[in-house]
């Protein structure tokens, strides 16, 4: 859902000066078309949310060039999610959706190959990433060293005393400035040299360089992963590719195992109910189930929506769901998977997920022993 | 704010405003704009390149457009540069793009002091014959030159350069300049006024780790006979102190302190790298040499008189838990220092300059001081000629290759390469290039293969049926996916060597796209 910026100019090359501000969707889509006969490309301009899990569905693989954990996180979810095991707890090939993912910073990338069930999925390597530097609040407040100090405190702290209400906007030139005032004032206070209005863009809106070149590299990397996937002309990477060119080049290929226990593209999250659990009281223990941990979960079984949260139209016709037993509206069936997707609390951040849940309900005939495989 | 600086912001990021200055200075040649070549230059004329000149004398046929993303249909039949170099003019209204609708072979054969008005020749999908020939103008007219080529699911990239020497290398992870086992008479001064032993708990917890640090280290060195900790045990014993003198679990810089202890036990003097800079030969210098040598020259005297045996101190510190008044001081303590020896690296510059018949102004400040900050960084890169690669290769690195597992399907696409340039020279085409006659074409190449191993020294060994096979399959084709990395890398190379920052590659990239288990073989 991203616009065009004059900044990407630099490197994303299917976009020119006069298309600054329009939707990067849309004019790549059209770009590439008038280019290249015989291809057909829909621009879909919102959000990676924003579309149904049904609509992921529809494609045979998916290449991600996105920019955040978060949204890695979510768009592996869903791919995951169409994963399906046998009784044998076996992945099933046909249900396999492949994901190609690349990402770059300056002269440094990764290209990485994703078969849900086969290789590890981006959750099970979530250990890759190492936490996003934060300056400790007595450091901003007190005892500020540097520039990204004077700046962060303008920005995280001095923005709210004095525009209480008013959230900090990046993209606002004016609110930019302002902040870049403030910590020159803070800077010349403290005899901290080093604070430019380029600087304060990059600690504020955390600006990573980027250049042609090495965005050419991954993502021709990704795009020959997937069209090796497509055509099956060669073995494809297995499975993480690291980039490095700031001395020399160096390229290293890890083969990741996959976690058997994860949490996404494993076999799901074992939740044993009885029958007469209703489904609020189901969406409410989510809340509380510490490999879940979701609030306001919508609930979907084989495409169906049991409950959806939002929007109110939905909400409306679900509703009278929530005091029906889930076994119920499970088709009185003893094990099944379904999709919950709400908002994740984890280590005290929240972000939309989507997780598969493998219901089990006791005491149901031909359950004879609890299925403990995978999701303990 | 001005547009094009705007629109350079993410770049500027990396390289700085001297670095993109450079790039807009420099001309570039490209021989050959089929995927390969347009796509290195794609990423160069983004980038905002000075000038760009095609040279290429094909006409754009219907293949084409299935792998060059910078033609298209209206191209049909037309010149492949003059197309090209539209579109390329597109990206970037500010780089100035020409094109020559000329036979790269041509203008090697015919006309070689062509090249000598570039900064830098890209050339791409030349055959081995025609490398030796323009490397050897190249050389002649110092100019710059990379290879690139992409070959199926193969390709390589080549720096052809005589020598490259770089102060910028910008390194990823490089110990800072602290000098904590031999603090100077202002470093030590600054941590003699400063107790350590402050009741005040606020006070304690903000000593900055380097005055810890020195103040420790003389504390030790007291009780060692003015030695430093050596051995494990002792810098075990040494990180005990330092956890001994905490107050409360909560102080930062005690942590801090251990966990840098290992910067104080780092031994003195300079690098094995810096070292071998110093020792060159070129260090001798003469009214030719360049200003990067005649600064060489200039450190080795200054490592030898008032460096102690060190460089000009760096100046910069890491950040650390500190009150903002110890940290601001701390910060100009090592400025003033740095500067100081910059100055007398300066002075040791100007009277060099002099000696050798050169105006002593020559070499600016910014210069010398960029050289004197980054002298542990000192880069020196040399690359020999495509002839001598050829003419004297290197049977032991060969072997090495092909017998590890990791390299072995790079270094077998390296000879393979050599061996299709062979094998076309021979029958006029590309093994597997045409339908038909395949099972001919790979015995061929095999035989080919073969005659080349024994050539560089490695008769003993074989390369694999099925590397062999993959080889006729590619067909010698150029795929869009393929050229657009080996492109990328180009150009990254290209820029390195442009702007005289980063390291430039310091072998012959041979890429494997079958695994990705791409690698740099050290055969140049």
């Amino acid at each position: 859902m991203d616009r065009i910026e004059v900044t990407n100019l630099n490197r994303q090359f299917l976009f020119r000066l006069e298309d600054v501000g329009k939707p990067k969707a849309e004019v790549a889509a059209k770009r590439v078309m008038e280019r290249v006969s015989g291809v057909n490309i829909v621009p879909h301009f919102c959000r990676i949310e924003d579309k149904d899990i049904e609509f992921y569905n529809d494609f045979n693989i998916i290449a991600l060039g996105l920019d955040s954990i978060e949204a890695r996180s979510y768009i592996n979810a869903v791919a995951c999610s169409f994963l399906e095991y046998d009784s044998d707890d076996n992945p099933r090939e046909e249900t396999m959706k492949p994901m190609v993912d690349g990402g770059t910073e300056g002269f440094k990338g990764h290209a990485r190959v994703i078969v849900p069930g086969v290789t590890p999925c981006f959750e099970c390597t979530i250990w890759l990433f190492p936490p996003q530097v934060k300056f400790p609040l007595c450091t901003l407040a007190e005892t500020p060293r540097n520039a990204a100090h004077c700046i962060e405190y303008a920005h995280l702290i001095k923005w709210d005393e004095v525009h209480s209400g008013q959230a900090f906007d990046p993209d606002n030139p004016d609110h930019m400035k302002w902040v870049y005032d403030e910590a020159v004032k803070r800077a010349e206070l403290f005899g901290i040299p080093g604070v430019t209005y380029s600087l304060t863009q990059g600690v504020v809106k955390n600006i990573i360089p980027a250049i042609a070149s090495t965005n050419a590299i991954i993502s021709a990397a990704c795009t020959l992963e997937t069209l090796k996937i497509a055509s099956g002309c060669s073995k494809t990477l297995s499975n993480y590719l690291t980039y490095n060119g700031v001395e020399g080049l160096h390229t290293k290929v890890t083969e990741f195992v996959k976690d058997k226990d994860c949490l996404v593209c494993g076999p799901g999250v074992l939740i044993e109910l009885d029958t007469t659990v209703t489904l609020k009281k189901f969406i409410d223990m989510l809340e509380e189930d510490p490999k879940v941990l979701m609030t306001k979960a919508s609930i979907t079984y084989h495409g169906k929506n049991l409950y959806m949260q939002a929007p109110p139209v939905l909400e409306e016709m679900t509703r009278s769901n929530l005091e029906l037993p889930l076994y119920d509206l499970m088709d009185k069936i003893p094990k099944d998977v379904l999709h919950a997707t709400g908002t994740i609390n984890k280590d005290d951040k929240k972000s939309s997920g989507l997780r598969k849940l493998r219901v089990v309900f006791k005491g149901i005939d031909g359950v004879a022993d609890m299925d403990m495989a995978g999701g303990a | 704010m001005a547009e094009p600086k705007t629109k350079y912001d993410r770049q500027l990021r990396i390289w700085g405003e001297q670095g993109q200055a450079a790039l807009e200075k420099a001309s570039i040649c490209l021989l050959n704009c089929g995927p390969t070549g347009s796509e290195t230059l794609k990423n160069l004329v983004l980038g905002g390149v000075g000038s760009i000149t095609i040279v290429d004398g094909s006409k754009v046929e219907f293949g084409d457009l299935g792998n060059n993303f910078m033609v298209d249909d209206s191209s049909l039949g037309q010149s492949k540069a003059k197309c090209v170099c539209s579109f390329l003019q597109e990206l970037n209204d500010a780089v100035k793009a020409k094109f020559i609708e000329e036979y790269p072979e041509a203008l090697i054969d015919t006309n070689p002091s062509f090249f000598s008005q570039f900064t830098l020749v890209v050339a791409t999908q030349l055959v081995e014959e025609s490398m030796v020939k323009l490397d050897r103008i190249c050389r002649q007219e110092n100019v710059m030159l990379i290879f690139a080529r992409s070959y199926g699911l193969t390709g390589l990239v080549r720096i052809c350069v005589k020598e490259h020497t770089v102060i910028e290398s910008k390194p990823d992870h490089f110990l800072d300049d602290l000098r904590l086992n031999n603090p100077w008479p202002e470093l030590r001064g600054f941590a003699d006024a400063i107790d350590l032993n402050v009741q005040d708990p606020v006070a304690h917890k903000h000593i900055p780790y380097v005055v810890i640090l020195v103040k420790m280290a003389d504390e030790w060195k007291t009780s060692h006979g003015g030695t430093l900790p050596s051995t494990r045990e002792q810098k075990r014993e040494f990180k005990e102190l330092l956890k001994a003198r905490m107050a409360a679990t909560d102080e930062d810089n005690y942590k801090e302190a251990i966990d840098a202890s290992f910067k104080l036990f780092a031994p003195q003097g300079i690098s094995s790298d810096l070292q071998q800079i110093i020792n060159d030969s070129c260090a001798e210098v003469g009214s030719s040499s360049s200003d990067f040598w005649v600064m060489v020259a200039a450190l080795k005297e200054f490592i030898a008189n008032e460096g102690g045996g060190e460089v000009p101190l760096e100046g910069s510190i890491p950040d650390m838990t500190s009150s903002t008044e110890h940290y601001v001081n701390l910060q100009k303590i090592y400025q003033a220092k740095s500067e100081a020896d910059y100055l007398v690296l300066e002075e040791r510059v100007r009277n060099i300059l002099k000696k050798i018949g050169r105006d002593p102004h020559s070499i600016p400040k910014a210069t010398i001081k960029s050289f004197s900050k980054n002298a542990r960084k000192l880069k020196v890169c040399r690359y020999r000629s495509i002839e001598d690669e050829y003419n004297n290769p290197s049977p032991a690195e060969l072997h090495k290759y092909l017998t590890d597992e990791d390299y072995s399907i790079a270094v077998g696409f390296y000879i393979l390469l050599r061996a299709v340039d062979r094998y076309a020279a021979n029958f006029n085409h590309f093994p597997g290039q045409f339908d038909g006659g395949l099972d001919e074409d790979i015995s061929r190449l095999k035989t080919t293969a073969v005659s080349l191993l024994n050539d560089l020294g490695c008769s003993g060994l074989t390369l694999t049926e099925d590397l062999i096979n993959e080889m006729c399959r590619f067909g010698a084709a150029e795929l869009h996916a393929v050229a657009a990395i080996i492109g990328g890398i180009a150009s990254q190379e290209v820029i390195k060597l442009i702007t005289k920052q980063f390291v430039p590659m310091t072998g012959t990239f041979a890429f494997n796209a079958i695994d990705h288990k791409s690698q740099l073989l050290n055969l140049c």
